[in-house]
Parts: structure tokens; sequence; C-alpha cells
């Protein structure tokens, strides 16, 4: 954690507020405490706020908002926020269908680890993954923590089609997809929840700061949980 | 109400408004006109909110038929637009007839222009935002380009009211002269570059490469040298963000970038220059100069003074029209003009727009009168439906 945060110029319409120096929870934890506060306090002329792993990038409109007081006002509630208690993560548990037709790269990621499959969801589920933010596609979670037992390469040839929902492995990192999309990831589970939804208000199940705890379900609890989730998606 | 029809898609042709805001955080981009000024300045020429959603046509502009008699408004890339094969005006508003059909031959200057509607073009708003995020599906016109048999509908319904199709003046016209310089205000990266790499971006000419997109116009020229790789711990990416891959060439980061990203980035173009580079086509030539965060706003408030005076003037000049409570048709509009037409033998006068005129006398009247010097054969639309006549002009 730095002592003060660090401003950064990223143009005439918004600058980078950093917290810290590397992946680190507190830091992370800092940046949504802080995103927190920013928008508590309602400042005028704030556009968008994009919170990363160490950084908030603050878009404003400079006819509106004058950048130093901006910057002075971030700076006192920065100080504010470091003087509290940090606030408690959310958790939210993604129902996970392991193997199978919803993981067909389970049983290569317990071979290549020299494990079972079952202790492979073993592992993958009983740990709690920090959201260090979304990005690249829209609510694609950046996890943190995965256990470097269930670490796996990635395809040589990426998948054409990743079905949306799909729960994966890329070297130290999980992660699952929100949108049908191309991928390189070791598929090992689907979630039948829809993590994005344009339509719905927040559109992502997750955010910045939040935990994600993946639960292991059945065929029967998956497709129950898939009418659900459709029947909201149309509702 | 439905106004417009798809003809032809065009290249890639969306509806955009100023961007999605407020969704960047759960990894939505921003989207939205890519030459915000070209958008802004569309819609004041038609009296709209200057956000409203309009079409942003790309290189080979499309063919849209009307599907009523409305008002238009075209600003940014000069696509050569023509309305029933008369060529019309960029940044300018225009009057366009039921059945008439709106076309472009293709780029003569610029690369994205604006066409802006009544009210602006009503899509259904998705996360605060009309704007088109085709990569994702989202917004816009079911989140893609525009096709064939696609309706588009106006907000606004203009049928009989009187609109002043305006003009805009000379001294608002984007600055050509300047097209291929971008002010950057440096970072928020641009310590992990080397000086010499430093030095070679603001000194160098760079190509705006064919791969270039609503994400990002990639550029080819020098390559700029990083301290120790081009990886960053991934953080948000601002509008015009000159990112440098691992392969030491810059791409400058537009409307549908990802809202976070993990490649060093060097610069930012500053706002009032994005839509400089938005305009610039395959194979142009761009360099980079940095300015202070103080003179980049200075630009942008200049910039803002400009477009509020001429808003004011359209107000005025709009408030004038309807005081008046007369039509005032723009001098590119279809021509449009009384006659006075003989339909058995009785006299109508009308008001009336040539759509083209027969070769041949297609319909005599039984008036018999058809043979006299003074009278000609033309097609007309009246409400909407095409008839042929035999008319006498009346002055």
């Amino acid at each position: 954690m730095y002592q003060a945060p660090r401003f950064l110029p990223a143009g005439d319409c918004a600058f980078s507020v950093e917290l810290g120096a590397g992946i680190d929870p507190r830091v992370n934890q800092a940046v949504h405490d802080l995103l927190v506060a920013i928008e508590e306090r309602g400042l005028d002329g704030i556009m968008d706020l994009v919170p990363s792993y160490r950084a908030i990038l603050v878009q404003y409109n400079p006819l509106v908002a004058d950048l130093s007081r901006l910057q002075e006002e971030i700076t006192a509630l920065e100080a504010l926020a470091l003087e509290g208690e940090p606030s408690t993560p959310r958790s939210v548990e993604i129902p996970t269908l392991y193997g199978g037709e919803a993981g067909p790269d389970l049983d290569y990621v317990a071979q290549h680890n020299g494990l079972s499959a079952e202790e492979v969801v073993r592992i993958h589920s009983e740990t709690r993954y920090l959201v260090y933010m979304l990005g690249f596609s829209p609510g694609f979670p950046y996890l943190g923590g995965m256990s470097e037992r269930i670490e796996t390469p990635r395809l040589a040839t990426p998948r054409a089609v990743i079905p949306a929902g799909s729960v994966g492995i890329a070297e130290r990192q999980t992660g699952v997809y929100p949108t049908e999309t191309p991928g390189g990831w070791r598929l090992i589970g689907r979630t039948p929840l829809a993590l994005f939804d344009p339509n719905r208000e927040p559109p992502c199940l997750v955010e910045q700061g939040d935990y994600i705890q993946f639960v292991p379900i059945n065929e029967q609890e998956y497709a129950a949980l898939a009418i659900d989730a459709a029947a909201q998606a149309t509702g | 109400m439905e106004i417009i029809e798809v003809v032809e898609g065009g290249f890639f042709t969306t509806v955009q408004d100023l961007g999605r805001y407020g969704y960047q955080r759960y990894g939505v981009p921003v989207s939205g006109a890519m030459d915000s000024y070209g958008l802004r300045m569309a819609n004041i020429l038609l009296g709209n909110e200057e956000g409203a959603a309009a079409l942003e046509m790309t290189l080979v502009g499309p063919k849209l038929k009307f599907l009523e008699d409305t008002v238009i408004a075209l600003a940014g890339a000069n696509l050569r637009p023509r309305l029933n094969g008369d060529p019309v005006s960029t940044w300018s508003g225009l009057r366009v007839r039921k059945g008439s059909l709106l076309s472009f031959d293709g780029p003569q200057t610029g690369v994205k222009c604006y066409l802006a509607a009544p009210g602006g073009i009503g899509t259904p708003v998705v996360m605060g935002s009309r704007s088109t995020y085709a990569r994702g599906k989202l917004g816009g016109y079911e989140g893609r380009a525009l096709k064939p048999g696609d309706i588009l509908s106006s907000a606004a319904d203009v049928a009989g009211r009187p609109i002043k199709a305006t003009k805009l003046p000379q001294r608002l016209l984007p600055d050509k002269e300047h097209q291929h310089l971008l002010r950057v205000v440096m970072g928020p990266q641009a310590d992990a570059f080397t000086a010499e790499g430093v030095s070679v971006f603001l000194s160098s000419d760079y190509t705006v490469s064919r791969q270039s997109d609503r994400m990002g116009y990639r550029l080819e020229g020098p390559v700029i040298s990083h301290k120790a790789g081009a990886d960053i711990i991934s953080d948000g990416a601002p509008l015009g963000a000159v990112q440098v891959t691992g392969d030491g060439l810059p791409v400058v980061l537009m409307a549908d970038r990802g809202a976070t990203g993990g490649y060093a980035k060097i610069a930012t173009v500053i706002s009032v220059d994005v839509g400089k580079l938005a305009q610039s086509l395959p194979g142009d030539k761009v360099s980079f100069r940095a300015v202070t965060v103080e003179e980049a706003h200075q630009r942008l408030r200049e910039q803002e003074a400009d477009i509020q005076e001429f808003k004011e003037e359209v107000a005025r000049s709009k408030g004038e029209a309807e005081a008046t409570g007369g039509l005032q048709p723009s001098a590119t509009a279809s021509p449009r003009r009384s006659v006075t037409a003989t339909i058995n033998g009785r006299s109508h006068t009308f008001e009336v727009e040539i759509v083209g005129e027969e070769p041949a006398p297609a319909r005599r009247g039984s008036s018999g009168r058809g043979t006299a010097a003074s009278s000609r054969t033309v097609s007309v639309t009246v409400n909407g439906r095409s008839y042929t006549f035999e008319v006498e002009e009346a002055g």
C-alpha cells in the first residue's frame, strides 16, 4: 500500500488513482472501499470509475469538475477510508456442474496433476477466489487465489466456441466465461447462472472486490437452475 | 415513428450516441460515436439533444429509403451523399420526402459520417445508452451493424412541423490542415518506456494500419522501446490511450476499447483530437505532440464555447421558423414547388416534389390541352403516392 494515492495522468478527461505496487488482496480491497467512498460522496463531473487490481481510472468531465480539486477530494476520501475498518467483502456462490460435457477437460487436469477428478473438484471448490476486477469482455472476472496443485497449461489450439458459463483453468488462473466466446482455457465445469445479462441491473452477478465460491452441483440441480435463469432472462 | 428502411447496410453502419458510461466496472466498453464532434453537430443541426442516437456510417455509406417526410442532418466525413441522385451537403440539415433515397458515392474526406434524425434514432436503451457494441452484441439495432430490410424509427414526429434545415458555418468545420497532428498528454505509463522510446514516439510519423476498427487504430512506424516489457498490472483504459504492445507499435484505443487493458500506455490523445484520428483512413500519416493537461482543457473549453454558440444560433433560428409558421426548405433539399395541374379539365394547385420527368408523355389528360407549349408531363409524389401528371407552371 502506498502512503498516499498516486495520481497518473490519463489524458484530459481521466486520471488513474493507484493505491499500491502489486497484486495484493489488501490493496484491491482498498480500491473497492475508495470506489464506494467516491460514489457516496457524489462528486460532480465524474463520468465513470473503472476499478482494477490496484487502481481506479477516474473519468471526468473537465468542463464540470476541476482536476486538482477532484484529486484533493479523492486524497481526503482515501485517508478517511484508511482510518476506518475495511468493509466486509461479499461472497457469491457459483453453482457449478463439474466434468462430463460441461467440463470436458476435467480428466486432463486431473491426469496432468496426478490427482483424481474428485480431488480436482474438491480443491477447485474449497477455495474462495477474489474478484480482482472485471474486464477483457463484459462480465469476465479476473480471479485470484487458485491452488497451484491444479495448475494446467492452456490448450495448444483454442476452441472456436466456449459456451457461456464455462469454468476453466489456464496456468495459475481460474475463471468463468460470462458469454460465449472462443478460448484456450481447460474447461472443468459450467454454471447455469447468467453471470452477465445486459437487461439486468446490475448486469453482473459479481463485482470487483467480491469473493466467488464454486459450489458443485449435479445434473438435476443444473437443469433446475438453468430453467430458472432462462425464465429470469425472458421475464 | 418508422422513418428509414435500410436498402443496403454499407461497410459498417451502426447506431451510436455519446456512449455507455457507468458499466466499465463490469467490463462493458463505453462505445459511442468515434467522432463525437460529428455526432453532436448532426444533432444540433436538427435541434436535437446533442447526445441523441444517430447513425455512424463508415467509408462506404448505406443506401437508405425514407418512409415519411422528415428532416435529417449529416455531419462528419464527406462520403459524397446523394438524395435521389442529386448531390447534397454534409454538415447540413436537409429535408427529405417520403420515398426518397439517400446514397453515398464513397469517401472524399474522412471515414465516419453521422446521420441524425428528429429526436434521435429510436432503438432500445441498453445499460443507459443506445450505442452499438457489435463485438458484444449489445445495444443499437439488435447489437449489430445495419442490414438490408432493417427499419429505423425516430423518436420524434416532425410531420407538418416547420423545421429549418441549418448549415454549419465554415468556422466550425474541422481543421483539415492539422488533421495529422495528434496532441497527447504523456502517461499514464510513460515511465515504462526508455528515453529513446519516448523520443521516437514524439518525433516519428506513423501510418494508420488497415487493422484499425472501433476498438483501436493500429499504427505502423518506428518501434517504441519499453524499459522492461510491455505488460503492466491491468488497469482502466481511457479513450485515446496510446498502448504499445510487445512489438513496440502503438495502438490508439478508441470507442469500443476494452474497459481494462494489460499493456503499457505511453500517452493519451487529448479529447478534441480523438475525432481527427477517427476520421483518418488506413495509409494516412499521423504524428504526436506532447501538451499539458491544462492546454488540453483550454482547447476543450474553446471547442465547447463554439459548440454552445452554434447551438444557441440554431435555437434562435428555429424559434423564428416556428414564429413565421413557414416551411423553410434548405438549398439542398429536393426541388419542391407549387404547380397548377389540369386533370380532367379541372384546374388544381398542388405543392409537389418532382421526382423525375418522363421522357415521353406517359398519360394524357382528357382536356386536350396536352399539346400546349407551357405544359409538360412529370411524375410527382403527393402524400407518398406517385402520379404522372400533365402540368402547367403557375409561377
